[in-house]
């Protein structure tokens, strides 16, 4: 076991330099910078969710963004309380438990949890699909969600198609940085939270009954595992992440309408998962990035002097998708670690004088 | 009651639509084992292409013949670029690859013609007559006749000719097909062809009431992939009886029930409640899995 326990060491080495990386970014950004990567850390959260469902447990989702709508219109209303939402205007219904309005942060956890509520509830009837009957079910939610938001009858919880706004909140608790950079350290330990967290829950028991539905749901069955309850839980898990991501999105951009979740940003998200690599974590940091910075970049183009169109970024996110599918389906994380595998084998191969590693951990192959 | 019987038929005519690209969804899934996410916005391509050719000055029908025989090569050329590559590979892959072609296609579309939306010329006077007491307007007429005469060529085409019959026999049993002498892949190649085709008519009798914008097809899309999914997703009579049926309910329900914000959502429940209950939908075999 010597090997695998030199690796994790070698991960945790990179884990821990990437997280001092992290905390001590804000000192050479400004506050717009901090705020873009304030984004990354919110799609890092949801992506890290995405991939426990998409790449772990095998259950396509093309609806993430819907699930993170629920989690930001949860985290708006709370944050707001009754009094908030009737000096907007709004009339909620009287029998609802609003509160008198709370700090952002402590909304994340409720909107979390009542987001992992909707989706253990979607995740039920999508037992009966799979693959693309499932893609199909949760993209037809991307859709109808949004507009469900704009019903007139729930307008006076979710603003209709205005949407609700939100004030900046001040930096909490006395310290002494500016709000945009208390929201970026909010993000980022919010972030590195459910990363351990979604580290611990994958490489353990968990993991691997969603790993064994995912590669052979009857041979999973056959073996004890009861394949409909992972199923569902990794639903209510990866919703959960969802929402908190989106909680978190609605403190950034300080509202929350339904056009701030349109279809494009789940089939982004699925792309960007896919991208960073499916039953990877660390490929996550990668869509994440990318997911942010792609639009920018695709747009405007450093190094060449081309002013490309507004649509460009979509074109070269639908290309690269393509492409990656194409050459690396497994994705950037594959990659890595297709390119690193020399070194892990001589790492390991002197440790334990002998054997290198299995070419490819097993139930990697197909992806 | 008159008011309702027109009800029906606008929902007859918007259900027309549906039932084309639901039969282009069909006829790929058939095919290929694969839901073609990217169909909405092959679709509009094409759309954006006829509004280009009438912008030169050609005339709708011409300019209608020469976009299908435009979508036909482009669903010929999608398969045999990007599907073919990755058409052993897993589910996932294939969906998202459709899902690139989706994003790009889009991104595409807006920048060759702008974002800005384009109003688009209906080859149907936009005038109104009585049937029977009931009034009825022209295009929809005109629509739901499009749309029939175009299915009905298709059927025809598959049920009646050598090549319709190779088509069909690649889709039950590529084997056999292929230990017979057909040429399988082309066959595949030439189902998403057809399919291009029937999303092109459904974007261009879409097009006059949607107006022309880089996603108009998006909602159209998800209406077909219920009707799609209503009729049973490998059938094509269930497809057709699906989209019309889709068009119906959800035209009705708007107009009497629920209000307009909520036909999406109904086309969700309408999906959800069909794969629930009945996953084959009206038409549809029942999967059989072999363990």
């Amino acid at each position: 076991m010597s090997d695998r326990r030199l690796l994790t060491a070698a991960k945790l080495l990179v884990v821990a330099v990437l997280a001092f990386g992290i905390a001590i970014l804000p000192r050479f950004l400004g506050e717009f910078r901090a705020s873009q990567f304030t984004f990354v850390a919110i799609y890092f959260i949801a992506l890290l969710g995405l991939n426990i469902l998409t790449g772990y447990s095998g259950q396509i989702s093309l609806g993430h963004g819907a699930f993170m709508m629920i989690g930001a219109y949860v985290g708006a209303i709370l944050s707001l309380g009754r009094p908030g939402l009737e000096l907007l205007g709004h009339e909620p219904a009287s029998w609802l438990p609003l509160g008198d309005g709370m700090e952002p942060i402590f909304t994340l956890p409720i909107a979390g949890a009542l987001t992992a509520v909707a989706g253990v509830l979607f995740g039920i009837p999508a037992l009966r699909l799979a693959g693309v009957s499932l893609a199909l079910a949760t993209f037809a939610v991307a859709v109808s969600l949004p507009q469900l938001a704009k019903w007139d009858r729930l307008e006076d919880l979710t603003g209709g198609g205005g949407g609700i706004v939100l004030n900046l909140p001040a930096t909490p608790f006395g310290l002494d940085i500016s709000t945009r950079h208390w929201l970026y350290y909010q993000a980022w330990g919010t972030a590195a939270a459910l990363f351990v967290t979604a580290w611990l829950m994958t490489r353990g028991r968990l993991g691997r009954a969603w790993r064994s539905v995912r590669d052979g749901e009857i041979a999973a069955t056959a073996s004890g595992v009861n394949g409909g309850l992972y199923k569902t839980l990794a639903f209510g898990v990866s919703s959960f992440y969802a929402g908190v991501a989106g909680a978190l999105l609605a403190i950034e951009v300080s509202y929350v309408n339904p056009d701030t979740f349109p279809l494009t940003l789940s089939i982004l998200l699925l792309a960007s998962v896919v991208v960073g690599g499916l039953g990877s974590l660390s490929g996550v940091i990668v869509g994440a990035l990318m997911l942010e910075f792609l639009p920018i970049y695709a747009q405007d183009p450093p190094l060449v002097p081309v002013a490309f169109s507004k649509q460009s970024p979509a074109v070269a996110f639908g290309a690269l998708l393509i492409l990656i599918m194409f050459l690396i389906p497994e994705g950037v994380a594959g990659l890595l670690r297709r390119m690193l595998r020399p070194f892990t084998n001589a790492l390991v191969r002197r440790q334990n004088g002998g054997s290198p590693m299995p070419a490819t951990p097993a139930g990697r192959e197909e992806l | 009651m008159a008011e309702f019987l027109q009800q029906v038929v606008g929902g007859l005519a918007a259900g027309s639509i549906y039932a084309s690209l639901a039969l282009a969804l069909v006829l790929i899934y058939r095919a290929t084992d694969v839901i073609n996410f990217a169909q909405g916005e092959m679709a509009t391509f094409t759309t954006f292409v006829a509004w280009s050719l009438m912008n030169r000055g050609v005339d709708y029908w011409p300019a209608f013949a020469l976009t299908l025989a435009i979508a036909f090569a482009f669903g010929v050329g999608v398969q045999r670029a990007l599907i073919r590559p990755v058409e052993n590979k897993p589910e996932i892959v294939v969906v998202i690859v459709t899902i690139g072609l989706l994003i790009a296609l889009n991104g595409l579309t807006g920048w060759i013609w702008g974002a800005e939306v384009k109003s688009f010329e209906s080859p149907f006077p936009n005038t109104t007559r009585e049937i029977g007491g009931v009034t009825i307007s022209t295009r929809d007429l005109g629509t739901l006749g499009i749309c029939f005469v175009t299915v009905a060529v298709l059927w025809a085409f598959f049920r009646f000719t050598t090549v319709g019959l190779a088509l069909r026999s690649s889709a039950v049993n590529p084997n056999a097909a292929r230990l017979l002498g057909v040429r399988v892949t082309w066959m595949l190649a030439l189902g998403w062809g057809f399919a291009a085709v029937l999303g092109a008519v459904a974007g261009m009798m879409a097009a006059p009431s949607v107006f022309l914008d880089p996603s108009m097809m998006l909602v159209v899309l998800i209406y077909a992939f219920a009707a799609a999914v209503l009729g049973g997703i490998d059938s094509p009579i269930g497809a057709v009886v699906g989209g019309l049926l889709l068009g119906v309910i959800v035209d009705l329900l708007g107009a009497y029930v629920v209000s307009p914000e909520l036909r999406l959502p109904t086309a969700l429940l309408v999906l959800l409640v069909v794969l629930i209950i009945r996953p084959q939908g009206l038409f549809g075999h029942v999967a059989v899995r072999r363990v």
